[in-house]
């Protein structure tokens, strides 16, 4: 049909394999990185402690750290679109005790359920209003997000609330076993969690345009995309998801508690990064921050196997924050220059 | 002139009006009494009180000019109290002068340490600031926690209490560091050409360093003030509990600090800076602390008054806010072709 | 390829007419009629402030005119978004390719029209749609790659064939082939006539004259924000097209252009001496002598690499070849510091995102070049302050008047005038000046060049960098030309006439230096 074709060599020669697969999968190398680190670190714990990998220590992985993973979802979100979220761990705090509260004076769990997640999304939607329709940047708009919500979450009580309610309760005691293997309801939310988030961002157009406005906001405006629309979504997503996890940890720890989730979105943040998703936009998979809260839980499990201080852990989070960090800033200055 | 004028005037008018609303409430709100030739009142203590806070956001003023931020600035001041007072707390002679001298030396040397290595990050490597200084806020709550081996270090040392405590003729001493430390900045940024070589590198790094202006030099320098700033304040926190927490020193304070620098007039997006309207955002936020407390509040709550007051403060900053009172230029792309022709420049 | 439109080609598918627009102090459009038709490759030509992105933009719902209709297919229409215009079915491609980089060829190519199977996305049919779509312009590559991972000139394919999966029936390309070497060219040449063939009118935007004449139909010529005509390629031969972009002389200069009109002594040591100085991908490998008292200017179209010439001479890009002597001591030039070390200063040509600082005052920048130089620990006093503004504000006429205003809120030429200030004030044995009178006004461009004149003929060596070929005759003693990011020759400036100069400049490569 035409006179000139165009066309770039298809000669398969292994490099041009290599080159290829590259080039299809370019974003997935920060989270196959990521998975090589938990692979590396399970395989040297077990060989230090000799019955590391259990199935009852790694049933216990998933539940410890389900409601990290349930936030960092959210954040993926959120940070695909160069965005971020600093209010998360507030929101956990808000929505976790403002449960407790509600459940306490005898609303029925299925009422309070629901009112909490809306808690949670209306805190998202207020940050993304602000972000969105008043320019404000979203370091500062998920700020006053944080602010607010650790503030209501001491107004709803300044002590912790003990949670009796038997069907919350139910989802952090009840074990599905499987050998010794185990799993809870809270685990299964999680990974439902997990699930959803990746088809959502792989299978429709309210996903792709998360990744078009990380990857070029005007360029996106410009090819048509509801933009703004997408934008508010995200945190609206990320507010509804934390308080989700506000859920979780309350039936995890039988209680509602105002000071729960300090610094939690900085562990977010982290497991996404690790995860193999840049902050700034465009790049990054939900499974990814999965492994990334994987990769967080296991430091976590192995300092206190050590029996060293918690302290270690934040160290040794934000060495491989940094590390994570240059690495991916020395692939993205590459593929710079490459164009 | 007109400018600075225009600049300052609400953030002044907001704290005459926070200081009004508050005597009026509760007249004993301006009364200064003299005792033992020392000055005591709730100015006094607001005064007082704000000097970590007034440090930190001095430093954060600085940052924020060139464009950048500096959010471990908590995590330094859990780390300078942490060395001091397990240096004091080690020593054997806790009440030594010369102890505490030298362990207040040695944190604040860490302290420009910890900046530095920001400033590495950032001004070499290249480093997006937000993250560079996140990596610290992770990390050195953690080496914090390890020095103090976990624990709530404790002292009992008349020389260090004096320090967040204490009087110097008739002010308290943290206010005079406090005061030292905003003259002296002003006085570097003013008196000095750093200022506008400051706040040119924030406007446009671009066309400063191509008028030969060492950009690399002054962001650098610019978190290792912030690091200082942050180590002096921790010292001073913790002289005030006589410990060091590291879990709760400097909490939230970068949070607080960014705050008091908005509300001061500078802008997040770097350029221009006002250390005097740090300074009246720094007296504003506590201020309304001792508001919110005099209220019967819990502390604890107190939050969502400043999440109210953020808002509020970004919302009029907010461009779209400010074109309000402007005729739109047709087709202003609503749907976001966010450059508006800037009608100066026609080019090709 | 599908039918784009039911226009038949040759029949005006855009019609502007009547088209003014203006911004403060500058008039943009000047009643621009503009007619694009289907089935036909359309130029547009003009140089800079000519005034063809300000008539892109208006047929592109950025920008709202002033007065004058715009009808597509015959219907009038009212652009107030972009997304108007893109409904109205005009596509652009731009130099910056506006897709999404970390998404894949062929979801750039189908964002936001995938195919959907089961209400999720169908990705097999998205990328056999894309892969559809390129083929039918001769395009073949795998569309499960990354867009990034690919060449400029493939992403603006990748540009284009979305503009048709959106039934475009205009497309405007905005200097396509900018970074493009020759192949990318003739592939997207050969792509170009494709859609011709298939009834799409075409806006070609170019600087590239060869190119021009290779693939466009017809041609609009625009000069100082007026429609100076529209011509066939075919009835107008390259001189004429060049002396219509470039237009006459609209002031008396002649003062200035006697003045300059002088010998100069180059028996000793150059000022300036840069040997085989360049940077790969960005300009070949060029040489340069600029003695004392001398201006000596670079001419050329854009894109001809005098910018990067001066910026690799100045240290604000590095150079990967070459060496430069300053009064015949060879020197490293790797930074701007290290240029004014020497005494060697540039004002450049992008005056709002390079030069200016626009938050502080007129007497902040001026006296900022200075400042920097002195270090921060020493401030310069209020006294030498005020008197280095005030003289530099006088001798130039910056206007209004008040040191304190802030430079931001002056019109470009007022802007451009404290910008040469902030480099006179320092006192160089060189000035690169790059652009320094476009988009100013008539006036300001007169007091530019008369300064230069006067301070050239007073011993400053000035390397003058301008588009409007008649300033750079006006004022240099010696003119080097440069074409496609090389340089191709030098003329003695007194001894030759404009004429002269488009000829040299318009020459094809097969024509001999003059």
């Amino acid at each position: 049909m035409t006179t000139t074709e165009t066309t770039e060599t298809t000669r398969s020669s292994p490099k041009q394999a290599d080159d290829r697969f590259i080039n299809r999968h370019a974003s997935l190398m920060p989270t196959f990185a990521a998975l090589g680190v938990l692979v590396v670190l399970l395989v040297a714990a077990q060989l230090y402690f000799g019955d590391f990998v259990s199935p009852g220590n790694m049933s216990a992985l998933l539940l410890d750290n389900a409601y990290l993973m349930v936030i960092a979802v959210g954040m993926t979100f959120v940070i695909l679109t160069a965005g971020i979220d600093l209010s998360v761990g507030s929101v956990m705090a808000f929505t976790g005790i403002l449960l407790a509260s509600l459940l306490g004076r005898g609303m029925p769990a299925a009422v309070a359920v629901p009112v909490i997640l809306l808690a949670g999304a209306v805190i998202g939607l207020l940050i993304g209003i602000l972000v969105q329709y008043f320019d404000v940047q979203p370091f500062i708009a998920s700020l006053a997000g944080l602010f607010l919500a650790r503030g209501l979450a001491f107004v709803v009580s300044l002590k912790s609330i003990r949670v009796d309610d038997p069907s919350v309760l139910w989802l952090q005691s009840t074990r599905f076993q499987v050998g010794d293997w185990y799993i809870t309801p809270t685990g299964i939310i999680a990974l439902l969690a997990v699930g959803i988030g990746a088809f959502v961002l792989q299978y429709t157009r309210f996903g792709r345009t998360v990744y078009a406005i990380g990857g070029n906001e005007q360029s996106a405006r410009l090819m048509g995309l509801k933009v703004a629309r997408t934008k508010v979504f995200v945190y609206l997503v990320s507010g509804s998801l934390a308080g989700l996890a506000g859920l979780i940890l309350t039936a995890y720890s039988g209680a509602g508690y105002p000071r729960n989730g300090i610094g939690t979105e900085l562990d977010a943040i982290a497991a996404v990064v690790i995860g193999g998703t840049l902050l700034s936009g465009g790049r990054g998979y939900v499974l990814g921050s999965m492994i990334g809260v994987l990769v967080y839980g296991t430091i976590k499990t192995v300092i206190s196997f050590l029996g060293a201080e918690q302290a270690w852990m934040q160290i040794i989070v934000g060495g491989l924050l940094l590390l994570f960090i240059l690495i991916q800033r020395f692939i993205v200055s590459r593929s710079e220059r490459r164009e | 002139m007109g400018v600075v004028k225009h600049r300052l005037f609400w953030p002044i008018a907001a704290l005459l009006t926070l200081v009004v609303v508050n005597t009026l409430s509760r007249p004993q709100f301006i009364k200064v009494t003299v005792r033992d030739g020392q000055l005591y009142g709730a100015l006094i203590d607001i005064l007082r009180n704000s000097a970590p806070l007034m440090l930190v956001a001095l430093g954060m003023t600085i940052v924020i000019a060139t464009r950048g931020i500096d959010l471990s600035v908590g995590a330094v001041m859990a780390v300078s109290g942490a060395v001091a007072l397990t240096i004091i707390h080690d020593s054997g002679n806790p009440d030594n002068l010369g102890t505490v001298v030298s362990a207040v030396v040695v944190a604040l040397l860490v302290a420009l340490v910890l900046g530095s290595w920001n400033g590495m990050l950032i001004a070499v490597l290249g480093i997006q600031p937000i993250i560079a200084t996140l990596v610290l806020m992770l990390a050195g709550r953690g080496v914090a926690l390890l020095i103090t081996e976990g624990f709530i270090t404790t002292v009992n040392s008349g020389p260090f209490e004096y320090i967040a405590t204490g009087y110097l003729l008739i002010l308290p001493f943290a206010f005079l560091i406090s005061l030292t430390a905003i003259l002296l900045i002003g006085a570097f940024e003013r008196r000095t050409a750093l200022g506008m070589l400051t706040e040119a590198v924030g406007i446009n790094p671009e066309a400063s360093r191509l008028a030969g202006v060492r950009s690399r030099g002054i962001i650098f320098s610019v978190y290792v003030v912030s690091g200082l700033m942050a180590g002096i304040a921790g010292i001073i926190y913790s002289s005030n509990i006589r410990a060091a927490d590291a879990n709760a020193a400097g909490l939230f304070i970068e949070l607080y600090a960014i705050l008091a620098v908005v509300l001061g007039g500078t802008s997040l997006q770097g350029g221009k800076f006002s250390i005097a309207g740090t300074v009246i955002g720094v007296l504003i936020i506590q201020t309304l602390n001792s508001t919110i407390l005099f209220l019967g509040v819990p502390s604890a709550q107190s939050p969502v008054f400043f999440a109210l007051v953020v808002v509020l403060v970004v919302i009029v900053q907010s461009p779209r806010v400010r074109q309000l009172g402007r005729r739109p230029r047709g087709a202003t792309g609503s749907d976001g072709t966010a450059d508006k022709p800037a009608k100066a420049e026609v080019g090709a | 390829m599908s039918n784009h439109g039911a226009s038949p080609p040759g029949s005006s598918i855009v019609e502007m007419r009547g088209i003014t627009i203006s911004f403060p102090g500058v008039l943009a459009l000047d009643n621009v009629d503009f007619r694009l038709r289907s089935g036909e490759i359309h130029a547009l030509m003009g140089e800079n402030g000519a005034g063809k992105s300000t008539l892109i933009k208006a047929l592109t719902g950025v920008y709202a005119i002033d007065s004058g209709e715009i009808a597509v297919a015959g219907r009038p229409v009212v652009f107030h978004t972009t997304a108007d215009a893109q409904v109205a079915g005009i596509s652009t491609v731009y130099q910056e390719v506006n897709l999404c980089p970390n998404l894949s060829v062929g979801e750039n190519v189908m964002l936001g029209h995938e195919p959907h199977r089961g209400g999720r996305i169908d990705w097999k049919g998205v990328h056999e749609q894309a892969a559809e779509h390129l083929r039918s312009l001769g395009v073949q590559i795998d569309t499960r790659t990354m867009l990034s991972s690919h060449s400029l000139a493939i992403q603006q394919l990748v540009a284009i064939s979305r503009a048709m999966v959106l039934e475009s029936r205009v497309l405007i390309l905005d200097e396509p082939t900018s970074s493009l070497d020759r192949g990318e060219v003739e592939q997207l040449f050969a792509v170009i006539r494709e859609l011709r063939t298939a009834g799409v009118a075409i806006l070609f935007v170019s600087h590239f004259l060869e190119q021009v004449y290779e693939i466009s139909d017809r041609v609009t010529v625009l000069r100082n924000g007026q429609l100076v005509g529209e011509y066939l390629i075919e009835d107008l031969p390259r001189h004429d097209l060049v002396t219509k972009m470039i237009g006459r002389v609209l002031d008396d200069l002649e003062a200035i252009s006697e003045a300059s009109n002088r010998e100069v002594d180059r028996s000793g040591v150059p000022v300036l001496k840069a040997t085989e100085v360049g940077r790969r991908g960005v300009l070949e490998p060029a040489d340069l002598e600029v003695f004392q008292g001398e201006v000596v200017g670079l001419a050329g179209l854009l894109g001809s690499g005098r910018t990067e010439l001066a910026r690799l001479l100045y240290g604000a890009d590095r150079a990967d070849t070459g060496s430069i002597s300053i009064n015949g001591e060879p020197v490293r030039i790797g930074t701007p510091r290290h240029a004014i070390e020497q005494r060697i200063v540039f004002s450049s040509e992008d005056r709002r995102g390079e030069g200016i600082v626009s938050d502080l005052t007129v007497a902040e920048n001026i006296v900022l070049g200075i400042q920097a130089r002195r270090g921060w620990r020493h401030k310069i006093r209020k006294a030498e302050r005020d008197a280095v503004v005030a003289e530099y504000m006088e001798a130039l006429d910056v206007r209004p008047a008040n040191p304190d205003s802030v430079v931001g809120t002056l019109s470009g030429g007022n802007q451009q005038k404290v910008l040469l200030a902030r480099w006179l004030a320092t006192a160089p044995e060189l000035l690169i000046l790059d652009e320094p009178t476009r988009g100013i006004d008539v006036g300001a461009k007169a007091d530019i060049q008369r300064k230069v004149a006067e301070l050239s003929a007073a011993g400053l060596s000035v390397i003058f960098i301008s588009s409007e070929l008649e300033e750079v005759l006006r004022l240099a003693q010696r003119v080097v030309v440069m074409r496609d990011r090389r340089e191709i020759g030098q003329l003695d400036s007194n001894r030759v006439g404009l004429n002269d100069l488009i000829e040299y400049i318009a020459n094809t490569s097969d024509g001999s230096a003059a």
